[in-house]
């Protein structure tokens, strides 16, 4: 699964993330344009229409039971109500690892002690 | 600051102290934008040219409401509570020496200036990251009338500080005691920013920190040394002092640090020599090199407690102007009082030395300046918040100051950038996509 939101919303994502226990997460700034009016800044004589915003992408693999309490999360969490909040894209995996122990599949996208 | 006629009796030009006063002006003025970079640095990204452009307006506001209205309010005659008019928008001020001085009034003038921007930035420190930019400038306008030019007449100007005695070299009262307690009521006024105690917000250059640290440290130099008002003993000795006493306030927060985390941090020592020299500033030109040491070593330790306890509150003062200028700067001239040595500074002793009635009246200056800068600056603050809001919306907060306020980002990439035009006659050409 893959969710884009806004930066300054990442460290509530997380938080949502936490309280609905999806343990296994990556972040990293990504920028990417969807649909939101275009920022104007000025240096010196040089006035650029910023088209590109700075945005964060999660990257959460997880079992079918957990797709749902994800996308809730997710939704929680970076949710302002103004254009520009992000995307969230579900995605089929075909396999999974965990390479400290060669399990695969749901073995390894499950938190150790579960 | 010696309103006090120390040595020289005639009122005559005396070029070496005039030059030396022309470099110390540019020092002190050097330190704001000195400033600004300390406090953007201790800031997040996303706030840090707010941060700094506080400082740089505070530059162009109390520069114009200083030689408008504040220098001859602090100046304009010795009346015990407020100066005149006789100097407003620098009436009368020329090329002759003020009183018993040695330099030009004009020159006089621009000095005390300096003091007057910084002391108007370091308040910034209390409300970066939430406080809307037009009421920030609007209060600091205010501010630099109400609260410093009535500081600065007391103390320096003559006023009834002065004439019961306190000693103040070169700004415990006006600036350090006077920003300090201001930005308490700041920071209780305008309220915590909205992440506050949720979330980390951590400086995000350290380097930036400890450069701004060393280039306030070289103007202080300015600052500390300038005060005698001339290139005499006494500017010598405060000269002295400022390299001894932040130097042992730096190995003081090292100990500490190391108790305390068992590492040396960076911004601890960033931190130390800002409180060394906010120490040594009301002391500068009145105590040996000796006590200037001790006064390093032992002042640091009630800032460093303070910087200690006051993020477990829920009191958001964000870059602690009340530890490292508030309560550094109390230390200072209570200290004064117990070690001043007339035969170093040719003014008064100290309580240690005899002069018990010396300590007195540092304490009355200990005790009311805080007082009066805390109650003004509260009320100042809501008068302005009842005219206009005083802090950005949620929205604006999380996006983030720069951006909302300035239209520019501190670290852009230019990437996705889409340049405009810059032609009347077109408007919004698309010319280029380097994207």
């Amino acid at each position: 699964m893959i969710g884009i939101v806004r930066p300054e919303k990442a460290n509530e994502v997380l938080e949502a993330l936490y309280r609905a226990e999806v343990r296994g997460v990556s972040m990293s700034r990504v920028q990417g344009h969807g649909g939101e009016l275009e920022r104007v800044e000025t240096y010196r004589g040089t006035t650029v229409q910023v088209g590109l915003e700075d945005k964060v992408r999660f990257e959460i693999a997880v079992s079918d039971e957990f797709v749902d309490p994800t996308i809730e999360a997710l939704c929680e969490g970076a949710r302002t109500g103004e254009v520009g909040d992000g995307k969230i894209f579900v995605l089929p995996l075909d396999r999974a690892v965990r390479i400290r122990t060669g399990e695969t599949d749901h073995g390894a996208v499950t938190p150790v002690g579960k | 600051m010696s309103w006090l006629p120390v040595a020289q009796a005639a009122a005559e030009i005396d070029t070496g102290d005039t030059a030396w006063m022309l470099a110390a002006t540019a020092l002190v003025l050097l330190m704001t934008p000195a400033l600004g970079l300390f406090y953007a640095g201790l800031v997040r990204a996303k706030n840090s040219l707010n941060t700094f452009m506080m400082c740089v307006a505070a530059i162009g506001i109390a520069g114009f409401t200083w030689a408008l209205l504040g220098y001859s309010l602090a100046f304009d005659g010795e009346a015990a509570v407020l100066g005149g008019l006789g100097n407003f928008a620098l009436h009368d001020v020329g090329f002759e020496p003020r009183g018993e001085g040695t330099i030009p009034a004009l020159l006089f003038m621009a000095f005390q200036g300096t003091f007057c921007i910084i002391t108007v930035a370091l308040i910034a420190g209390a409300v970066v990251e939430r406080m809307r930019f037009g009421a920030f400038m609007v209060f600091a306008a205010l501010w630099s009338i109400v609260v410093y030019a009535v500081l600065a007449h007391w103390a320096f100007g003559g006023g009834w500080l002065a004439q019961q005695g306190t000693l103040d070299f070169a700004g415990g009262v006006p600036v350090e005691m006077g920003s300090g307690f201001s930005a308490l009521a700041a920071a209780l006024v305008v309220g915590a920013r909205k992440d506050y105690g949720r979330q980390a917000l951590l400086p995000h250059n350290a380097v930036y920190v400890l450069v701004g640290a060393g280039l306030l440290w070289f103007g202080w130099f300015g600052f500390n040394g300038g005060s005698g008002l001339g290139a005499g003993q006494q500017s010598v000795l405060a000269f002295v002092n400022t390299l001894l006493t932040p130097a042992c306030a730096l190995l003081t927060w090292f100990v500490l640090d190391l108790i305390r985390g068992r590492k040396v941090t960076a911004i601890g020592a960033a931190t130390a020599i800002i409180v060394g020299c906010v120490l040594i500033t009301p002391a500068g030109g009145f105590i040996s090199p000796a006590w200037a040491m001790l006064l390093g070593f032992l002042g640091a330790l009630p800032c460093y407690l303070a910087i200690a306890w006051r993020p477990r509150t829920r009191v958001d003062e964000t870059l602690d102007v009340l530890a490292a200028h508030g309560i550094a700067g109390f230390t200072g001239i209570l200290f004064l009082g117990l070690v001043a040595q007339i035969g170093w500074n040719g003014v008064a002793d100290g309580l240690f030395y005899g002069d018990g009635g010396q300590f007195w009246s540092q304490v009355v200056a200990a005790a009311v300046t805080p007082a009066y800068a805390f109650i003004v600056t509260f009320a100042l603050l809501k008068i302005v918040g009842a005219v206009m809001p005083l802090r950005a919306s949620e929205h604006d907060e999380a996006v983030g100051m720069d951006v909302v306020y300035h239209g520019e980002e501190a670290y852009p990439t230019g990437e996705g950038a889409i340049l405009v035009m810059p032609d009347p006659d077109s408007e919004n050409k698309l010319v280029a996509d380097p994207g």
